[in-house]
């Protein structure tokens, strides 16, 4: 069963955290540790960061199905930041794997406790019923 | 290579000896070295060497020789880079290495190893993914890109999960050895499981967007028919391989133009496969004949009426009703039940099937499972009251996690709509 955890931290307008360094170093070696405690479980299928919301652009079809773009909105509240795919045996430890996320370090190495939304992928149907 | 390359052509039937030969060739290698992993990787570069060469060069005069050869190179490089460390660190001299004749190696090839690889791959000791991957590299003789990309995942992630599975044989001890009749009896279930369920996995992702190049439900076959020769007295196994063949019959009928799902009852029985369904019928009558009725027969069975029958009006629903009595009793599961409750409605009328899915209101088990929804919806269209099928059947689309059948599920809601506003 495959699962998205997508982790919608970032805010309008709120650019690169301005952490110390020594917490920003412990959030990003929790990451990669993450990833790789993921990957050596047989359990990744992707895991991507986005970048800041300053470089969204939301597209619309315009006249002639060109393309209209226009920039971020100050007032939208929340962007996705990352997500993982991960391929699990049960819901439970696709929510276990959440929380691992949830709890990465932020400033004084003090977990973060973000929201992590945990999605099931849409897969091929099951067997037919007889 | 040395040996004469002979100028066979690559085809499928090539590429099914080299699969054939791989679990062999494991067999031999692992018995010799005692040590299953480190064999089954060996056996693995062997066999990606084999994929390589062979179709430019030609199948080798003796394939399995070549292969064993292959593997038995690279596990001497294995054991010599791990002498040389153990040298560099203790500056011990090391043992002369024993020369091995992949000739000599050749006679201890053993019939039941393939068997001996399936009992241990399908152990329950492994996690259901795990043992699902193994067994398709060690007994099938695929590659991990070959199932990796199967279940649409990296390669690095399928490596890992192949590499956890050995690592749970390993630590659960589980020797390389043929169970006793006895051992074979308690570890047969799981074996037909995760055959099984690569058989449905391939099924399932025959369609759309994930369609894939590797026909995982062609090698659950594969596997089953496999397995019954090595077993033939065993009529659960008999079972399997009649319900994947006479499933398998209905594949081309199953999707439409776009991909869209058709339901059994709406489906092109011209399109059945009928070679298949020939088969899996002679089959299963062996496999009836031959002692205790189990699960899989039981379910071969039912698909054996509905291929049995020219239009679906023609369908012998009391027989299957019977059927799914008799599979309530061997297996009882909540998704019988379920399913029984359609044959009930069709043998006595949808008022009935409903009253037969009250009992699963209070099954944990099942919960809220959009199934449930989707044959309320059934039942109650078939009752005449479309208000209430709608409702099930938008309530199932809700929850269904499979794209195609959310559509299914959506485009009867919709369909019904139209009628209930007209």
């Amino acid at each position: 069963m495959k699962y998205i955890l997508m982790m919608n931290t970032m805010r309008a307008g709120a650019g690169v955290p301005t952490w110390p360094q020594a917490d920003l170093q412990a959030h990003i070696a929790f990451m990669r540790g993450l990833n790789r405690d993921l990957k050596e479980s047989g359990e990744l299928v992707s895991a991507e960061g986005l970048s800041f919301p300053d470089q969204a652009h939301l597209v619309r079809a315009g006249k002639d199905g060109a393309p209209a773009t226009d920039g971020v909105f100050p007032e939208s509240k929340e962007f996705l930041a990352g997500f993982w795919i991960v391929d699990v045996d049960t819901p439970e430890r696709a929510y276990a794997i959440a929380a691992g996320v949830s709890a990465a370090p932020g400033p004084g190495g003090k977990p973060l406790n973000m929201p992590i939304e945990v999605r099931p992928v849409m897969s091929a149907p099951p067997p037919e019923m007889l | 290579m040395t040996e004469p390359a002979t100028t066979n052509r690559w085809d499928e039937a090539s590429e099914g000896l080299l699969r054939e030969l791989a679990p062999q060739v494991l067999g031999v290698v692992a018995r010799r070295f005692g040590n299953f992993s480190s064999a089954e990787d060996a056996v693995q570069e062997a066999m990606l060497a084999a994929f390589k060469q062979w179709p430019q060069e030609g199948i080798p005069e003796n394939p399995r020789g070549w292969l064993i050869r292959v593997a038995l190179r690279r596990m001497t490089d294995t054991a010599r880079s791990e002498i040389a460390r153990r040298e560099r660190e203790t500056a011990m001299t090391p043992e002369a290495e024993p020369m091995i004749e992949p000739a000599e190696m050749e006679m201890d090839m053993d019939p039941e190893d393939t068997l001996v690889l399936l009992f241990m791959c399908c152990h329950p000791a492994l996690s259901m993914p795990s043992a699902i991957a193994l067994t398709l590299r060690a007994v099938g003789g695929l590659t991990t890109a070959e199932i990796a990309n199967a279940f649409l995942v990296p390669e690095a992630t399928m490596a890992q999960r192949i590499s956890r599975a050995k690592q749970s044989i390993k630590a659960s001890k589980v020797p390389f050895r043929l169970p006793n009749p006895q051992e074979r009896r308690e570890l047969l279930p799981a074996v037909l499981h995760v055959l099984y369920l690569i058989f449905s996995e391939g099924y399932l992702s025959s369609i759309g967007a994930h369609l894939q190049r590797l026909d995982l439900a062609r090698e659950a076959i594969r596997l089953t028919r496999g397995a019954r020769a090595l077993l033939p007295e065993d009529a659960e196994i008999a079972g399997l391989l009649a319900l994947m063949l006479l499933t398998d019959a209905r594949r081309n009928a199953r999707t439409g133009l776009s991909e869209e799902l058709i339901p059994l009852d709406k489906q092109d029985r011209s399109l059945w496969d009928r070679a298949e369904i020939a088969e899996g019928k002679d089959l299963l009558t062996l496999a009836l004949s031959q002692g205790t009725v189990g699960l899989y027969q039981l379910q071969a069975a039912i698909s054996a009426v509905h291929d049995e029958a020219t239009r679906a009006d023609d369908t012998d629903w009391p027989q299957i009703l019977a059927l799914y009595e008799l599979l309530q009793r061997v297996a009882p599961s909540p998704m019988v039940t379920l399913n029984q409750a359609i044959a009930v409605a069709m043998v006595h009328g949808p008022a009935r099937g409903l009253e037969h899915l009250q009992t699963l209101d209070r099954d944990e088990r099942l919960g809220s499972h959009y199934r449930l929804d989707a044959v309320r919806g059934h039942l109650f269209e078939k009752l005449g009251d479309l208000e209430k099928a709608i409702q099930h059947y938008r309530a199932a689309a809700a929850r269904t996690t499979s794209l195609p059948e959310q559509n299914y599920l959506m485009m009867q809601a919709a369909r019904l709509a139209n009628l209930h506003g007209a």
